[in-house]
């Protein structure tokens, strides 16, 4: 080692030749799928921060964040992700859905503006990823624009894709809708709210993503 | 005679079309108040072009979105397409209209199910 440094020889190169890169993980979704939800009990989990506001109104998220570098260690396997907690995708948004939650008009409308602002930014952080937790509600249809969009996505891209069937700690949910729905993707049922099967989705997150 | 106009276009139209002339046709036509039905859907790209132009044309008391219903896409894994390296997806049946007047009541691996209303 002396000898290497006597040397000036540096092998950082050699090292970061056969360094895995950190993979760019987007969490995607409907509106009130459950996504800021999920990012937040896993940025927490794993580094003891939170990542964004929930609330049972639509479009509670309406810009992308960007968590970096976030280690998940499970069953021996370990991956390091940028995580992308991304707007609910939509292809329709009218204002006086937020009005029937209480808001002002003039509140419902700037809400309704900026999720269409949210909802592009989301589209465009497709063409930076390397892979996509889809988070489905289960106790939804799962043949919904949103959902077959991103898979179309995923698969034209040939790039990962995890489905989260999400809300199993309510009793209508049903994931097995959305295997049978979309069968040739990996499926972890979930409660991102209580906790409910998250080792086994860490599990396939160091496999699939690592 | 007052009703809905429902537009049939066939898969030799949009296999004429390029993926933003297509997506233009729709929203125009759409935001005209007609449902269209794609014989050959849009790829999961031109999916997502409609996606983003249609949030630029959101406006309050105007204009609200579209509905739309597709299948999956299906793969299509034949040797002579992966031999000659085409493009291995095939598009499907598309449902688009208004979100004001267009809503999917039941949507399932065959079958979908809409209302429309005036």
């Amino acid at each position: 080692m002396g000898i290497i440094k006597k040397l000036g020889l540096n092998f950082t190169w050699f090292k970061n030749l056969f360094k895995k890169k950190i993979a760019r993980i987007g969490i995607y979704g409907p509106p009130n799928a459950g996504k800021t939800t999920l990012a937040n009990r896993i940025v927490r989990d794993w580094t003891g921060d939170a990542m964004g506001s929930v609330s049972n109104i639509p479009h509670e998220t309406r810009r992308a964040r960007r968590r970096q570098g976030v280690t998940i260690d499970s069953n021996g396997s370990s991956v390091t992700l940028d995580i992308i907690d991304t707007p609910g995708l939509a292809t329709k948004i009218d204002f006086k859905d937020f009005m029937a939650f209480g808001m002002s008009e003039e509140d419902s409308k700037r809400r309704a503006k900026e999720a269409t602002e949210g909802v592009i930014e989301a589209v465009k952080w497709l063409d930076d990823l390397d892979g996509v937790i889809l988070v489905m509600d289960a106790t939804e249809d799962p043949y919904t624009q949103v959902n077959v969009t991103v898979i179309g996505n995923m698969e034209a891209r040939k790039l990962p894709l995890l489905i989260a069937a999400n809300k199993i700690d309510l009793p209508t949910s049903s994931p097995a809708r959305i295997h049978s729905a979309f069968p040739q993707h990996p499926l972890i049922p979930i409660s991102a709210l209580e906790g409910q099967n998250i080792d086994l989705l860490y599990k396939q997150i160091a496999e699939h993503f690592g | 005679m007052k009703g809905i106009q429902l537009d049939l276009i066939s898969e030799d139209k949009l296999d004429g079309m390029t993926s933003m002339e297509k997506v233009r046709l729709i929203l125009d036509e759409v935001r005209n108040g007609k449902i269209l039905v794609l014989e050959k859907g849009l790829t999961p790209n031109e999916q997502t072009k409609l996606i983003e132009l249609t949030m630029t044309e959101i406006a309050p008391d105007d204009f609200a979105g579209i509905e739309i219903e597709s299948y999956p896409v299906k793969q299509n894994d034949s040797f002579f397409s992966k031999l000659l390296g085409k493009n291995t997806m095939k598009t499907r049946l598309t449902v688009i209209g208004p979100a004001a007047q267009l809503k999917t009541i039941k949507k399932d691996r065959d079958l979908i199910s809409a209302l429309v209303s005036p």
